[in-house]
């Protein structure tokens, strides 16, 4: 197929129908409120279910019957909406149904503003709800990204009968760049619904979906399956980029869109002569934090920079364990760090490091 | 004469809340005396058999689904017994 | 001797297909276990067991899933109407329903609830009334009546402070996509037997797919309330059925049709 010109909100949610997606359930919020206007005229022309919800909380709980029934779902929002939804994420996770969440993030914290931000890093990947879980989490940093990813976190949620979440930033749903959809996969027919699944039970004992387990020893089971199945994620499905770091001695980790803007920095770097190079995460949960390890070995210091106040950065500091200093940068309130502004701090990082 | 109705008591479902002793319109249904069921509670006991009519009162009252419940199948020939009183259930059989 | 009385004998009171055999956790005398059989009974005289999906609730009824003989799910506090109407929209040849209490129903789920009617969605919703909240051990519930001693208004529910008891049924029955609403009571046998009859029909409005159905059914707890199983009924038919009148709240031309059939 050719490439197209998409906006990022659109692309995410056409790459949804694309993936087999048979309902979404949601409700509007800025910035990520054109995935559910795509949705509302592209689904039901397709026959499948779309519906507006009355809240986020109705709308994850909506996202949890109908993952119960077995059906390909997903919903979208965007932070303060996806606070709202997280006793819903932690229902999903211990029940082990497979689900879809969209987060395109926002200023935080309280309403904040509807400018791109990364401020929901550590809700992610860290507490997406009570108790011990993690949801997959997937960081697109363009649009043809954005739309690679939605599909495979529809293929991971499934697979590992679990919540993935697409964690996208206000400036990715909104820019509109050329990418290419993946063809139109038929959807999964009701009668070819999981075992697992409540499709009623004929000829079959009754199919019961709990998170609830009263017997201590019981839900500390079903905790050690939970973890079984994290560790096996994490062994398998790490992703990242990286840039330049083949002979780099200065390496900068970010994700999302100022991942893409620390792109721009290699270039301007390397022109300068500082030997810099970028390792973008894709995978925010599972974190790759081997490979950081790795290449911390080989630089001299390592530059995080992101749109919060310093999160993903605990993370790249358990990686690195004190070995090499860990600078950090970052940009609150929506604004997105700028390569001039970057730039500088590389410099810092490269002088305070010589010796 | 035979019983019209039949009711089978599980008696270790029964929690002895006492609901279908108060219903019971013969009055033949008593939690047990000095006796427990595996569930530590007096099951309701049937003390006069004959007496049943089959109603269904305690069944339908019952929380915990102890009793089954049978009635004698109605005759097709007209009967030469005695029409039954509206207010039968205050009726011994 | 048995044996021989069963041979001219009729079974009219059997265990029904749609209950496991498993003895509920429910204190002695409490009135879910009679709702629980008597949607069970219903469903199996619908034939509609093996597509039955139900919903339950967190409260007594949370453990529902052990009592009946389906498909079944576990919601989060309120929000079963949701989960229902996402199983629902997904698999629209099964029958969904969902057992909440007065808490889950109409306090913390309270917005689901309304909007989940309001939608017309097609499923059924059962909801259990007794005024207090029994699974946290004695609350004041939203249904709570005015003056009721509980462990949270031990002087009495203060309306003034507190609220008044929300009454459901009235308030889902304004709602346009609400077919049928009803509120019934299990206190005696022949409110049993209408609750029964009520419970029936709003499985067969979802059949029907005229919209949405809810009985709520007036009910006990004898345990927090501090009376005996017996007593409870008088209780609550002395103070709930005033404040709780029975009857139907909403009842569309085409239920009322549904209804005139034989």
């Amino acid at each position: 197929m050719a490439k197209e010109l998409w906006e990022g909100n659109a692309a995410i949610a056409e790459a949804a129908i694309r993936a087999g997606l048979e309902a979404f359930f949601g409700y509007p919020i800025t910035p990520q409120t054109e995935i559910l206007e795509h949705l509302s005229h592209r689904l039901p022309e397709l026959g499948r279910v779309f519906l507006q919800a009355e809240s986020e909380i109705a709308s994850i709980n909506m996202v949890y019957g109908a993952a119960c029934a077995g059906a390909r779902v997903m919903t979208s929002s965007s932070s303060p909406g996806i606070s709202l939804m997280q006793e819903g994420f932690s229902y999903i996770a211990c029940s082990e149904v497979p689900a879809v969440i969209i987060n395109v993030m926002r200023g935080g914290p309280g309403l904040g503003n509807v400018a791109p931000s990364q401020g929901d890093y550590f809700q992610a990947v860290k507490m997406a709800g009570h108790g011990d879980f993690h949801p997959i989490v997937l960081a697109p940093g363009n649009i043809q990204e954005a739309i690679d990813l939605t599909v495979l976190a529809f293929d991971l949620a499934d697979k590992y009968r679990t919540l993935a979440m697409i964690a996208a930033d206000g400036s990715l749903g909104q820019m509109m760049e050329p990418a290419e959809m993946p063809p139109l996969r038929p959807v999964r027919p009701p009668e070819e619904r999981a075992a697992w699944a409540l499709t009623g039970a004929k000829g079959r004992k009754p199919n019961i979906i709990t998170s609830l387990y009263l017997v201590e020893e019981e839900l500390e089971k079903v905790n050690l399956r939970l973890q079984a199945k994290l560790r096996e994620i994490a062994a398998n499905e790490v992703r990242w980029k990286e840039y330049s770091t083949e002979d780099a001695d200065l390496l900068m980790v970010a994700f999302g869109t100022v991942g893409r803007v620390c792109q721009t920095v290699v270039r301007e770097a390397r022109a300068k002569g500082l030997k810099a190079g970028l390792l973008r995460p894709i995978t925010l949960w599972p974190f790759p934090s081997a490979r950081i390890a790795e290449l911390a070995g080989r630089v001299r210091g390592i530059l995080v920079v992101e749109m919060n106040a310093g999160q993903m950065l605990e993370d790249v500091r358990l990686a690195v364990e004190g070995r090499r200093p860990v600078h950090f940068y970052g940009r609150m309130g929506g604004i997105i760090p700028l390569p001039d502004e970057i730039l500088p701090q590389l410099e810092e990082l490269d002088a305070a490091t010589r010796s | 004469m035979a019983a019209k109705g039949m009711v089978i008591i599980d008696e270790n479902r029964c929690k002895g809340c006492g609901l279908c002793v108060s219903v019971c319109p013969v009055h033949i249904l008593k939690l047990a005396d000095g006796r427990f069921n595996i569930r530590g509670y007096r099951p309701v006991e049937v003390i006069d058999p004959e007496a049943c009519t089959g109603c269904a009162m305690c069944a339908t009252i019952c929380p915990d689904v102890v009793f089954t419940v049978y009635r004698r199948k109605m005759r097709r020939e007209p009967s030469t017994a005695e029409p039954v009183n509206a207010k039968s259930h205050t009726i011994r059989w | 001797m048995a044996v021989e009385m069963i041979a001219d004998m009729e079974l009219v009171f059997k265990y029904p297909e749609s209950l496991t055999p498993r003895v509920t956790h429910y204190c002695p005398g409490c009135t879910h276990g009679v709702i629980h059989r008597l949607i069970a009974e219903v469903i199996d005289e619908l034939g509609v067991r093996e597509r039955t999906i139900g919903v339950a609730p967190v409260g007594c009824a949370v453990l529902a899933y052990d009592y009946f003989n389906m498909d079944f799910c576990e919601a989060a506090h309120g929000r079963a109407p949701a989960m229902a109407t996402g199983i629902k929209r997904v698999s629209p040849d099964k029958v969904v329903f969902t057992y909440q209490g007065d808490g889950d129903l109409a306090a913390i789920g309270t917005s689901e609830i309304i909007h989940t009617a309001n939608r017309g969605e097609l499923i059924t919703t059962i909801f259990v009334n007794n005024a207090i909240y029994g699974m946290t051990g004695g609350q004041m519930a939203p249904t709570t009546l005015p003056g009721q001693v509980t462990t949270s208004s031990p002087r009495g529910r203060d309306v003034e402070t507190a609220g008044w008891p929300m009454k459901m049924a009235e308030l889902i029955g304004m709602l346009s996509g609400a077919a049928y609403v009803t509120r019934q009571a299990v206190l005696d046998v022949p409110g049993i037997r209408r609750t029964k009859k009520a419970i029936k029909l709003a499985f067969q409005v979802q059949l029907a797919g005229l919209g949405f159905s809810m009985v709520e059914i007036l009910s006990t707890c004898s345990t927090n309330w501090g009376v005996s199983p017996l007593e409870a009924l008088d209780w609550a038919k002395q103070n709930m059925l005033p404040y709780y009148p029975l009857g139907d709240t909403k009842v569309v031309d085409e239920v009322r049709a549904l209804m005139a059939k034989p």
